[in-house]
């Protein structure tokens, strides 16, 4: 019994490392396809964030200047992003994909420009986001050590919580995410109502790629302590996948972020204990997903002027 | 039909022009970043270029593009059918490993019988990849980018589950299937290579690229079946209305989709890796085939051409540390180019502030815009 409690501990102690940055981009990928603009660039504006976090938390000795800078790093490409679909009327998934190159692309050459390496310099202690509640718990008991895997976490874990409240909140509750959500319905009716469907895509493009960046940033910042180019391999695009998962609503992506992290926290115990080959075990997250998809969720009601580009006519 | 068009509007109209555009500003782009870097332009684009341009360089540049030809006919597949095939990154893996499985354990086969049958082994299984995708939309309707995003990693944990079987697993220490019996592979005899100085890889996988970019066009372009997908595409319930059955249509197309990934994966492995490695990341073939299906406009041999320029970048970018700049930089341009393609629609909008000639199909169109 003691012994399951300590797996489920780690297994849980897992699941919250692997969820938040998911969860920072799904967020994000909330924001752009509830307003109407197809986000399939979450990928790179996550390996911006990820790069520039480290750097300037690196330089500036600051944990949570680096953090921000991450958000604004992944705004600069969602503002790029933004630029090309809302204003000019782009394709969403070509700029998208141009996105996805572009930012990878730059921060890797800038890595190589600062550092001579595709890595970065691994922060300190000091310079990594902090651990809360670390040694609150009393580890030389069983139900210590699994208080201590749960809840002694990084403090952006307990930030990408809040975050999703504050989305929810938003997005039902206030003016704001009432028009956000009719941006992506019925771009046409909203502008005859005197919303400015251009402006509204605009920023929530924008506010995409800053929740992207922290996303990216939480990855190099706390699960890690450096950037390489392998850091962001696929969690922007997994990411999306949990938003389509919870039917476009912060909540269900919530649940997506947290299935798909459960996984990965069953796949680290099975792989440490088991005999099955590790590959296998590497794909839980994926079938899981799958058939939890067409057992239970189904059909996604994507917001119907997802993906078109709106011009105003004159 | 005005036979006097102002630049303007035949900037508006060629799509070749916008392409040739981006491209251009794509390399402004580069320089740019380039000059902060404190780098020689020259120097760069010069080793760009004169590493692309010999014999030998030239046949890199075709070994290179094979693959990416041939997911870029499938992704453009795709595109002209109205399903977004993210995934031809799974089926590239999975073809690849079909073909690896068939050309290691029947490799005593003659030549003419084993490769026809790698072909087909990797069609077959990048078309089923396709398939279990489509059946996920049609039956349950689940978002098929979703699906598609799981299926790549499935599709990448099991080439590296496979890879580890020892019936096919390396009699070595690497981590790595056996080579694939001489009589699977594509590569030209080593007289020929020598005689020419051709690259170590060259093969004549480039000759099925072209002929598969033939039989997409003539696929999506002249015959029934292509124009039943197209209709779908452009129009689901008109498709319907039109007696076509729009299930049956995403299925097809998909596996058509699928089927050709899967052969770019043969193609890879037959002529340039021989063998599979377990990888600790995704390749990235499926998603060359987004970025080289939007540079050719999904037109077939938009996409021979596009293929041909991507390889040439990614083969002229390896050589870009020679002169002290990075790799990357070769992303950055290439990034650019797309981006600036999707901004080229705007040059489409220039119509509308045409005075004369085009005004009433500029109304014409504004109509059709606001019936959506």
């Amino acid at each position: 019994m003691s012994g399951f409690i300590s797996e489920f501990g780690i297994i849980l102690y897992a699941t919250l490392i692997y969820t938040p940055p998911l969860l920072y981009a799904a967020l994000g990928s909330c924001f752009s396809e509830v307003s109407g603009v197809v986000n399939i660039g979450i990928e790179g504006m996550m390996t911006a964030g990820a790069f520039t976090g480290t750097v300037v938390a690196y330089f500036t000795g600051n944990p949570w200047i680096g953090f921000i800078c991450g958000g604004l790093a992944g705004m600069l490409f969602g503002a790029i992003h933004a630029l090309a679909t809302v204003r000019l009327g782009a394709d969403q998934t070509i700029a998208g994909t141009a996105i996805n190159m572009l930012g990878p692309g730059i921060v890797i050459m800038i890595a190589k420009v600062l550092f001579n390496s595709t890595d970065t310099i691994p922060l300190t202690s000091e310079q990594k986001i902090p651990m809360l509640f670390r040694g609150v718990f009393d580890t030389s008991t069983v139900f210590g050590r699994f208080m201590d895997n749960v809840f002694a976490n990084y403090a952006t874990t307990y930030l990408v919580f809040l975050a999703v409240i504050l989305v929810w909140f938003i997005f039902y509750k206030t003016r704001f995410g009432l028009r956000l959500r009719a941006c992506g319905e019925h771009p046409q009716a909203c502008e005859t109502l005197g919303i400015n469907v251009i402006a509204m895509r605009f920023w929530c493009v924008c506010i995409s790629g800053f929740l992207s960046g922290l996303g990216g940033a939480c990855v190099t910042m706390a699960t890690s302590n450096q950037f390489r180019p392998i850091s962001i391999v696929g969690q922007g695009f997994i990411a999306i996948a949990a938003v389509i998962f919870g039917k476009f609503r912060p909540q269900g992506a919530l649940l997506g972020c947290l299935l798909f992290g459960f996984c990965s926290g069953l796949k680290v115990v099975l792989g440490g204990s088991s005999g099955v080959n590790m590959h296998l075990i590497s794909m839980i997250p994926y079938v899981v997903t799958v058939i939890v998809l067409v057992l239970f969720v189904g059909k996604s009601h994507v917001p119907s002027a997802n993906g078109k580009p709106y011009i105003k006519s004159k | 039909m005005d036979k006097k068009k102002s630049f303007l509007v035949i900037l508006s109209e060629t799509r070749f022009l916008h392409i040739l555009l981006s491209i251009i500003l794509g390399f402004v782009v580069g320089a740019f970043f380039l000059v902060i870097m404190g780098l020689s332009v020259g120097d760069a684009y010069g080793r760009l270029l004169s590493s692309v341009t010999s014999v030998k360089g030239f046949s890199y540049v075709v070994v290179y593009a094979i693959p990416y030809i041939v997911t870029g006919l499938s992704v453009a597949f795709s595109f002209k059918t109205g399903v977004f095939n993210i995934g031809a990154e799974g089926q590239f893996v999975m073809g690849s490993m079909a073909a690896a499985v068939v050309g290691i354990l029947l490799g005593d086969l003659p030549k003419f019988v084993l490769i026809p049958l790698c072909f087909l082994a990797a069609m077959a299984v990048g078309a089923l990849w396709g398939i279990i995708v489509a059946l996920l939309k049609t039956k349950r309707g689940i978002n098929e980018v979703l699906s598609m995003i799981m299926f790549n990693w499935i599709a990448f944990y099991l080439s590296n589950f496979i890879a580890g079987i020892p019936a096919i697993h390396s009699d070595g220490t690497a981590e790595a299937t056996k080579n694939i019996s001489a009589n699977a592979s594509t590569l030209l005899s080593k007289d020929f290579i020598s005689q020419y100085k051709l690259c170590p890889t060259a093969n004549w996988g480039i000759l099925v690229a072209i002929v598969l970019t033939v039989v997409v066009w003539l696929i999506i372009d002249k015959t029934t079946l292509g124009y039943r997908l197209k209709a779908v595409g452009f129009n689901k319930s008109a498709a319907e209305y039109g007696g076509i059955n729009v299930n049956r249509s995403i299925l097809t197309a998909l596996a058509i989709s699928g089927a050709l990934a899967g052969l770019g994966g043969a193609l890879q492995l037959m002529g340039m890796g021989s063998r599979i490695s377990v990888f600790s990341s995704q390749e990235g073939f499926g998603f060359a085939g987004i970025v080289v299906a939007l540079m050719g406009c999904s037109n077939p041999f938009g996409v021979l051409a596009a293929g041909l320029f991507y390889g040439a970048l990614i083969y002229g970018g390896s050589k870009l540390n020679l002169v002290g700049a990075p790799t990357q930089l070769v992303n950055v341009i290439v990034g650019t180019v797309v981006l600036f393609i999707a901004i080229s629609v705007i040059f489409e909008r220039i119509k509308y502030i045409q005075p004369r000639g085009r005004r009433k199909a500029a109304a014409v169109q504004e109509g059709k815009e606001e019936s959506k």
